[in-house]
């Protein structure tokens, strides 16, 4: 019988099928899911790593000692385990190792929207491009074949919409592939540079020989159904292509794409007049395609920025409008907000008021505290730059005369991913900034992840509690303060004792998330006493989504208030009572 | 080209308003009827208070499971605003089915911004909508959380999908305790719907 499943859900049954035994992975939308679903399947030892980089180094010593293995992540993970992944494909793999990067085309839950095939093409590796869910498990068994064959790792690459659309599956048998007897093999595995130079020409053989198998590959498919129009498309863009594009559409449909079957691309475009390649964000297909000699329109019309859709592909083929409706009113913007009882809300508030500190932070729900109102982060780079950033500013602050205090802000998951090194450097280099992790002692933002923090591993196994203040003392800061966020009086003297602090020090800010689903929360609600409001907004000032003005007064929706009291420790008119 | 037997179902509502459950039913009674279906989620930040949307989509053979601007035939919206938001996602002749329900975004909640109070009356004068106050009537039946099923019920009505075995699609996706109250509220929307438009 067919199941309806996500491309994540079909890509973990796809893992199974293929007989994988280990793998690493770090949350990130939109691959959060792979590694969830995982449970579901015996016989899989899978794990959150603390980052991508490591996560994919577990992953490739799986492989090189026997089993197939794979690595997860969403785009930017890949910036962090690059470096790993390089070298593994001038080393070669062990049983096959397959990395899932899922990329974010239109930045749906991400700071970039970069194009992960390109990884394909630098580190030489071969890459799998699944349409849908029954690409996403069926493809998933060749990866792993072309990784053993072919003596290399291999890319598997998703956009969000392959991720997270759902469609009709058909699941197969599992493969049970016999471990391979690990012996040890210097010149395969150690990666120095005499045995380097030799990996690097083996390495372009390998990749002669993948061009040679995406000739053939059976996932590469060719359907002529007219002589005018011919579409050379892959992945997600595929199915886009298909519904726009007139029925005597010529297709050559790739899920095998890098190297590009630049012989078959040749041998269609012969049999078309025009040539068009839809595909997603970069021209990565278009210009190999034009570099080999053959015309074809792609970039040229259609958008290389953001997600396609069957509207703006259509619009671009034509240059034609849609005929749509237009409603006469305006909308309010609905950017994610801080959750009602999020402990992030507590230190942003704090620091809001303050005019004298500059804010390096990080990725992570705590991100919500750059909006207004709380409007307290000067900048967001990526996972770990919280801390690092703010050594950067401090530095430049002692050449400008800048008095302002800098705090560098990231999350527990953060902190553990790509922070220590962070608070290493702080430390070392003499840096005026004072470290603050923001423990609510989950991954928030990705869905409520274990992390090294919380006690748990993905397997729900109980885990060795890891002590960011341990971490902070053993990096030696003499002085780590401890604080619950809610508490807006212990909060603030935190601050103005860390600012005033004579020894270096750091913060750790502590309070469960509330989405938490292991914790029993307390269950209390906060609401305005009308007579009372004197209409001075100050709860406003906190961001809180369960606040609102009406008829000139303050109103705390019941719906929504979990009793988190930060508003009603702002109020200066004690107007707000907790029930 | 797909074929244009292919009907789109868009779902938009506010992060956490939990369109999940509808879509799970939604998708569930397509395909024991034997439609190819496809269905398109949005997880992640936006889950957070933001604005989201999910698109179901049904026929002989559905390729993309996307759509974009004026290719939905249903817009169900469980919240006032996000109607407004998503309404040129409809093909011209849609309907809109809505919740008549406002989730303050942060800009009006802080009085930054104005909710706006002609939308019902806007949207009116360019789509079919069939508008009534889910949430209120949950509540009415003992179960402010049955909002969504109402919801489900109105579409019903209003899209003439009624040939579908929802009965057995609610009894698959909810649990047994809630199931009487869950038919209620599919009635119910369905009532409500005929009696709107
Ligand atoms: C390199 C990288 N990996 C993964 C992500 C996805 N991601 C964004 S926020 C986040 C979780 C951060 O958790 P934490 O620091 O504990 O903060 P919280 O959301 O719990 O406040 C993750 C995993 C990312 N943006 N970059």
């Amino acid at each position: 019988m067919k199941k309806f499943l996500s491309g994540n859900e079909a890509v973990a049954r796809g893992l199974f099928e293929a007989g994988v035994q280990v793998g690493s992975a770090y949350p990130g939308t939109p691959s959060t899911e792979i590694f969830e679903t995982l449970n579901q399947y015996e016989g899989i030892y899978h794990e959150w790593a603390p980052n991508e980089k490591v996560a994919l180094e577990v992953a490739y010593g799986a492989s090189i000692a026997g089993v197939r293995s794979v690595a997860a992540m969403k785009h930017v993970g890949l910036n962090v385990a690059a470096d790993p992944m390089f070298t593994a494909a001038y080393n070669g793999v062990g049983r096959g190792f397959v990395i899932i990067s899922a990329d974010d085309p239109g930045m749906h839950s991400s700071q970039n929207e970069q194009d992960n095939r390109h990884y394909a093409r630098a580190a030489k590796i071969p890459m799998f491009e699944p349409a849908d869910s029954q690409d996403a498990l069926d493809m998933m068994r060749e990866a792993y074949d072309v990784s053993e064959m072919y003596d290399i790792p291999v890319l598997y690459r998703m956009t969000t919409r392959v991720c997270h659309a759902r469609c009709l599956v058909t699941e197969n048998d599992p493969l049970t592939p016999e471990p391979l007897a690990y012996t040890r093999n210097a010149k395969k595995y150690i990666a120095a540079p005499a045995h380097a130079v030799v990996h690097r020409m083996e390495l372009e053989e390998k990749v002669q020989k993948l061009a040679a198998y995406s000739e053939t590959c059976r996932f590469n498919k060719m359907d002529i159904r007219g002589n005018e129009i011919g579409v050379v498309t892959a992945g997600g863009a595929s199915l886009i292509a298909r519904e726009v594009f007139p029925e005597d559409t010529s297709f050559l449909t790739l899920g095998f794409t890098w190297p590009l079957p630049l012989k078959l691309i040749r041998e269609f475009a012969k049999q078309v007049e025009t040539l068009y390649v839809v595909e997603e964000l970069d021209p990565f297909m278009e210009d190999q395609i034009k570099a080999a000699g053959i015309e074809c329109i792609g970039k040229d019309v259609i958008p290389r920025m953001y997600e396609l859709n069957p509207t703006i592909l259509k619009e671009a083929l034509t240059g034609e409008p849609t005929p749509l409706k237009t409603v006469e009113a305006k909308v309010v913007p609905r950017p994610p907000v801080l959750c009602p009882g999020c402990p992030h809300r507590g230190f942003f508030y704090t620091l809001s008021s303050r005019k004298d500190t500059i804010i390096a932070a990080d990725i992570g729900c705590y991100t919500l505290g750059g909006l207004a109102p709380l409007s307290a982060i000067d900048t967001v780079v990526c996972m770990g730059a919280g801390f690092t950033v703010a050594m950067g500013m401090a530095k430049a602050f002692e050449k400008t005369g800048d008095k302002k205090t800098v705090f560098g802000v990231m999350g527990d998951s953060t902190f553990f991913h790509s922070g220590i090194t962070g608070a290493i450097e702080i430390l070392y280099n003499k840096g005026n900034v004072i470290p603050v992790v923001l423990d609510n002692s989950t991954t928030s933002m990705t869905g409520q992840q274990d992390n090294p923090g919380t006690g748990y591993t993905l397997m729900g196994q109980i885990a060795d509690v890891i002590s960011i203040e341990a971490m902070f003392g053993a990096i030696g800061y003499k002085k780590v303060f401890t604080v619950d966020p809610q508490d807006l009086k212990a909060m603030k003297q935190t601050i103005d004792e860390a600012i005033a602090c004579e020894e270096r020090c750091a913060i750790v800010v502590r309070r469960p998330c509330v989405l938490i689903k292991r914790i029993q929360h307390e269950q209390a609600l906060c609401r305005v006493d009308r007579d009372l409001c004197r209409s001075c907004r100050r709860c406003l000032s906190v961001g809180c989504p369960a606040i609102f003005f009406v008829d000139g007064k303050s109103m705390i929706d019941p719906n929504l208030c979990v009793g988190c009291t930060v508003c009603l420790q702002v109020c200066p008119f004690d107007a707000i009572v907790k029930e | 080209m797909t074929m244009n037997n292919v009907k789109t179902i868009l779902l938009a509502g506010v992060g956490g308003q939990g369109t999940i459950l509808v879509s799970r039913i939604l998708t569930h009674a397509l395909i024991t009827a034997g439609f190819d279906v496809k269905m398109s989620e949005i997880h992640g930040m936006a889950q957070r208070g933001g604005s989201v949307s999910t698109t179901v989509r049904y026929g002989d053979k559905v390729d993309s499971p996307l759509v974009g601007k004026g290719a939905a035939d249903v817009l169900v919206s469980f919240e006032l605003m996000e109607a407004v938001r998503w309404s040129d996602w409809l093909k011209p002749d849609g309907v809109i089915v809505v919740n008549d329900y406002k989730i303050r975004p942060l800009p009006v909640a802080s009085g930054v911004a104005d909710y706006p109070d002609n939308y019902l009356s806007a949207l009116n004068e360019q789509f079919r909508v069939v508008a009534f106050d889910a949430g209120g009537k949950a509540e009415e039946l003992g179960n402010a959380r049955v909002m969504n099923v109402i919801m489900l019920g109105a579409m019903v009505e209003a899209f003439a999908m009624d040939a579908f075995d929802w009965d057995g699609a609610l009894k698959k996706h909810v649990p047994p305790k809630f199931l009487e109250i869950n038919r209620k509220a599919f009635e119910t929307g369905r009532m409500l719907a005929r009696k709107s438009s």
